[in-house]
């Protein structure tokens, strides 16, 4: 393994580390873009620079600033961070650190992976085709998926406004 | 020879799934749950990649693809709840008090 | 040339109909009444020349046309598909001229409404759903029209729906209608599953080789049945066509009378192959017909509301239709449907023209005496009488009358081998209906238009309005000669027009069962005469009127029969809903825990003591378990279903 790919994967993985234990909610998102950046890098190693693309331009860019915005607009203060100190006590951490390590240990025994030759990597035009092609049914489904994800925010938020 | 083998991929997609596992069963505070999910989410993703690379199939990024559309609508309904909990007066985003009908928790 | 003009006839009503919901308030009243009665009156002449052109052709040709494939997989097909034979040719040549003649009046009924353009919207979308009924040579395209017009006739009983009363009359029909969709839809899934595709032909052919099990003939048979009983109001879900009536009267007329609920008879009669295969379900139609038409006359005879009389009177009238259709004589069935649609349009759009002259007044006890005010309108009113009464010879009512119960007499019922049944006491029933028919009838011709003067008449009645009504006159009176019984000319235009190879034979026909046929609407129209033909009737209300009316009102103790089929479970299973079972179960385990505890420690000797500390600890801890199992915590389900994931994926890792 390369020394790149080493050092992509061990940011990868303590950047979601540093996101999960952080008790300021933007230091949490900054470490989250962080891993998410880091996972891209992973993405184009492994031949997919269009997902890594999309990865960095979505996932990066779109999605985490939406989390911005509301941790701006909520305004999370002092006694929220003191609070979550007071959450974040090592007792709170064994079991579900008991479980999440059972099940790591339990997915790594399964992995038993074959290996084989390398492949070349695929374009972002093989994916266009597959997905206007085979998938085309499956984009429409998720663009119904997105259109009732609109719809339920938009009424989620009617409701802050009329509401109470 | 790609930087990563198909078994490195899995390995990572592991801890990272992990995790965020440990995150959700942890935090308290539904934004960091959230963030969780995307963690998950995101291993979730790579192992797809991984696994179209390594049979050399577009499917693995068109799930991808898939992941993210999922991803953004769990993310704008999810952080829309929080919005609207948050605007009717509940002091904390503590996830934990919300566990009685009629919107009343114990918090 | 056929094959683009079949498309045609069913665009004409349906763009008419977009146009004006889409120019809805920027066009004028008459530039839409005109818009409906073109699109209408374009269809009418495309299925006259349709008409000639397929009865030119030869004898047992049709006119099908595949517009494209809608359903294709493994083990079924569907395709939107037209098929103009000459059973749906009648039919046609029916909803488009009778559609027109009302288009036409109900631009001079409706001249006032402001909301005159969603009115026309309904009314011609309402005529391309039913021509998609009619002309659909798969029945899956078929459901598509019959859903098409359940909606339109829901739309249209809730036309003025700022009266709370019109829009329940109007949710009544679409639930009531709506079982029987659903029922029609299960005869439909299990006739696709058989036959593989649900093109009629194929159904029918897949029948006759003997591919679908009888068993299974008979349910499908039935639960399409049941559809047609709801979709024509009959036995028992007769109750919401008299509410129907809420909706303007050229509606009641086109789709609470002429059209609409005559759809369940012509798609049974489309299928009659299928029902003669099923001799029970026949014997039962044949069964239910006559129940409604004696229970829907009898009805008739007590009220008091012009338009809820023509209501019940349709419904006895399909119920002859029902009754024809399951003696086997479809024909008839299809034949009184015509005629009917004739007399019954003219009875109502005259009742309404008389209720609109009169200051919107409806009890018949109320109005009186307009026979000098309107004489035009009364001599239509009594044309549409005697053609529903069938008075013999002169009116179109009696032919097709006179052709059902001939029909009747005829028919045996082979219910099981040994078993048979014979249609004499249903002919006699049939008989009385028709008497009564004629006594209720005429019970309103005389108090609405002899008598004391009720209410005083204004205004006159637009040509627009009239000029339909004469015709309705001319096809209620001449329109049944085209078919007579044997004893007189035998002239069988209408049974070679449905069917040329194998004319409906009338031989060995008794002259004294014409003439029963005959007599009985006389005898009505004579006693009728008696009791309400003065100046003051010898007999206001008929003897009995007053149980009758209390049954009628509860729906023939048909509300009581839907409280106790439909309502009353679901209440139950509300109940259960409410009071959850499980819910109940953790509570009561909790309960008897405690209970036994308490015993136990009561016990407070040694190694008991000591057991029942543990017990209880143990219990309480499984409590407390079950407890975490569903308190509401999002991060404990989280935590259950890893658990449940770790434990499973162990299971996998260590076998």
């Amino acid at each position: 393994m390369h020394a790149l790919a080493l050092l992509a994967a061990s940011v990868t993985v303590m950047g979601a580390v540093m996101a999960m234990t952080r008790r300021v909610a933007v230091h949490a998102v900054l470490y989250l873009v962080v891993t998410l950046l880091a996972l891209a890098t992973v993405l184009v190693m492994l031949g997919a620079s269009f997902a890594a693309m999309l990865e960095i331009i979505i996932y990066a860019g779109a999605i985490m600033v939406l989390f911005v915005f509301v941790i701006m607009m909520i305004n999370l203060g002092q006694p929220d961070s003191a609070r979550e100190k007071e959450w974040l006590r090592p007792r709170a951490w064994c079991g579900p650190g008991v479980l999440a390590t059972i099940m790591c240990a339990e997915l790594l025994y399964c992995l038993n992976p074959p290996s084989g030759p390398a492949p070349a990597p695929i374009t972002a035009h093989d994916v266009g085709l597959s997905l206007f092609g085979r998938y085309v049914l499956m984009v429409e489904l998720v663009s119904f998926l997105l259109l009732a994800g609109l719809v339920s925010a938009f009424h989620i938020g009617r409701n802050r406004v009329g509401g109470r | 020879m790609p930087a990563f083998s198909f078994n490195d991929t899995l390995l990572l997609a592991t801890i990272v799934f992990s995790v965020g596992l440990a995150g959700i069963l942890v935090r308290r505070n539904m934004v960091f749950m959230l963030m969780a999910l995307d963690i998950m989410l995101n291993a979730t993703a790579l192992v797809f990649v991984a696994a179209g690379a390594r049979w050399h199939d577009a499917t693995g990024q068109v799930m991808f693809v898939l992941v993210l559309a999922l991803a953004a609508v769990e993310t704008a309904v999810g952080l829309g709840i929080i919005m609207c909990l948050h605007a009717h007066g509940r002091p904390t985003l503590d996830a934990d008090t919300g566990n009685l009908l009629g919107g009343q928790g114990r918090g | 040339m056929g094959e683009i003009l079949l498309p045609l006839l069913i665009l004409c009503p349906l763009v008419a109909s977009m146009i004006i919901s889409v120019s809805a308030g920027r066009v004028g009243t008459c530039a839409i009444g005109a818009i409906a009665c073109v699109g209408v009156g374009l269809s009418a002449i495309l299925g006259i020349i349709l008409s000639v052109m397929l009865l030119s052709g030869p004898a047992a040709g049709v006119l099908p046309v595949v517009l494209w494939r809608w359903i294709h997989v493994a083990g079924f097909s569907a395709d939107i598909a037209l098929t103009l034979d000459r059973v749906s040719m009648v039919m046609v040549l029916v909803v488009t001229v009778v559609g027109l003649l009302i288009h036409v009046y109900a631009v001079g009924y409706m001249r006032e409404d402001p909301g005159i353009a969603r009115f026309f919207s309904c009314m011609t979308l309402f005529v391309a759903a039913m021509l998609v009924l009619v002309l659909a040579s798969d029945l899956l395209c078929l459901f598509i029209g019959w859903e098409g017009v359940g909606l339109c006739s829901y739309l249209l009983i809730g036309f003025w729906y700022d009266d709370p009363a019109n829009t329940a009359a109007a949710r009544k029909a679409f639930y009531m209608t709506r079982m029987g969709d659903a029922a029609l839809l299960c005869g439909l899934l299990l006739l696709a599953t058989a036959a593989g595709s649900l093109h009629i032909g194929a159904v029918l052919a897949a029948v006759a080789d003997g591919q679908v099990a009888p068993s299974g003939v008979n349910v499908a048979a039935l639960f399409i049945l049941v559809g047609a009983l709801a979709k024509s109001a009959q036995v028992p879900f007769q109750t919401w066509l008299p509410d129907a009536m809420a909706g303007p009267t050229p509606t009641s007329a086109l789709i609470h009378a002429a059209t609409m609920v005559t759809a369940g008879v012509y798609l049974i009669a489309r299928l009659h192959d299928l029902f003669a295969m099923a001799a029970p379900v026949m014997a039962l139609t044949a069964v239910l017909g006559t129940l409604t038409l004696l229970m829907a006359a009898c009805t008739a005879m007590v009220q008091s509301d012009l338009k809820r009389i023509l209501a019940w009177s349709t419904i006895s009238q399909l119920g002859y239709m029902f009754l024809a259709l399951g003696c086997g004589v479809w024909q008839a069935a299809l034949f009184h449907l015509m005629t009917h649609a004739f007399f019954k349009a003219l009875l109502f759009l005259t009742a309404g023209a008389v209720i609109m002259r009169a200051g919107h007044e409806q009890d018949i006890f109320r109005l009186g005496g307009l026979r000098h005010a309107m004489p035009g309108l009364t001599a239509a009113f009594v044309v549409g009488a005697s053609a529903l009464a069938g008075l013999p010879l002169v009116t179109a009512g009696f032919y097709s009358k006179e052709m059902i119960l001939s029909g009747v007499w005829h028919v045996h019922f082979g219910l099981t081998r040994e078993w048979t049944l014979s249609g004499h006491p249903l002919w006699g029933m049939a008989l009385l209906g028709a008497f009564l028919t004629a006594l209720y009838i005429f019970r309103c011709v005389f108090i609405v238009f002899c008598g004391k003067p009720g209410t005083v008449a204004t205004g006159r009645t637009s040509r627009l309005m009239g000029i339909p009504l004469g015709c309705l006159c001319f096809l209620s009176l001449c329109g049944g000669v085209i078919e007579m019984p044997d004893t007189l000319p035998p002239l069988h235009l209408f049974t070679a027009l449905l069917d040329p190879k194998t004319p409906l034979s009338h031989a060995d026909e008794p002259v004294w069962l014409v003439l029963a046929g005959a007599l009985a609407p006389l005898a009505g129209l004579g006693v009728a005469r008696v009791l309400w033909g003065r100046a003051a009737p010898v007999m206001r209300e008929i003897p009995g009127q007053a149980a009758i009316t209390r049954l009628a009102r509860a729906g023939w103790g048909m509300d009581a029969l839907y409280d106790l089929v439909f309502v009353q479970p679901f209440r139950l299973l509300t109940w259960l809903a409410h009071h959850d079972i499980l819910d109940q179960a953790i509570t009561g385990t909790g309960r008897m825990t405690r209970a036994i505890s308490g015993r136990v420690f009561r016990a407070r000797a040694g190694f008991l003591d000591k057991l029942a500390v543990w017990g209880t600890r143990a219990r309480g801890w499984a409590g407390h378990l079950l407890g975490r199992l569903d308190n509401g915590r999002v991060r404990w389900y989280a935590a259950w279903i890893a658990g449940g994931l770790c434990a499973g994926l162990a299971m996998a890792v260590l076998s």
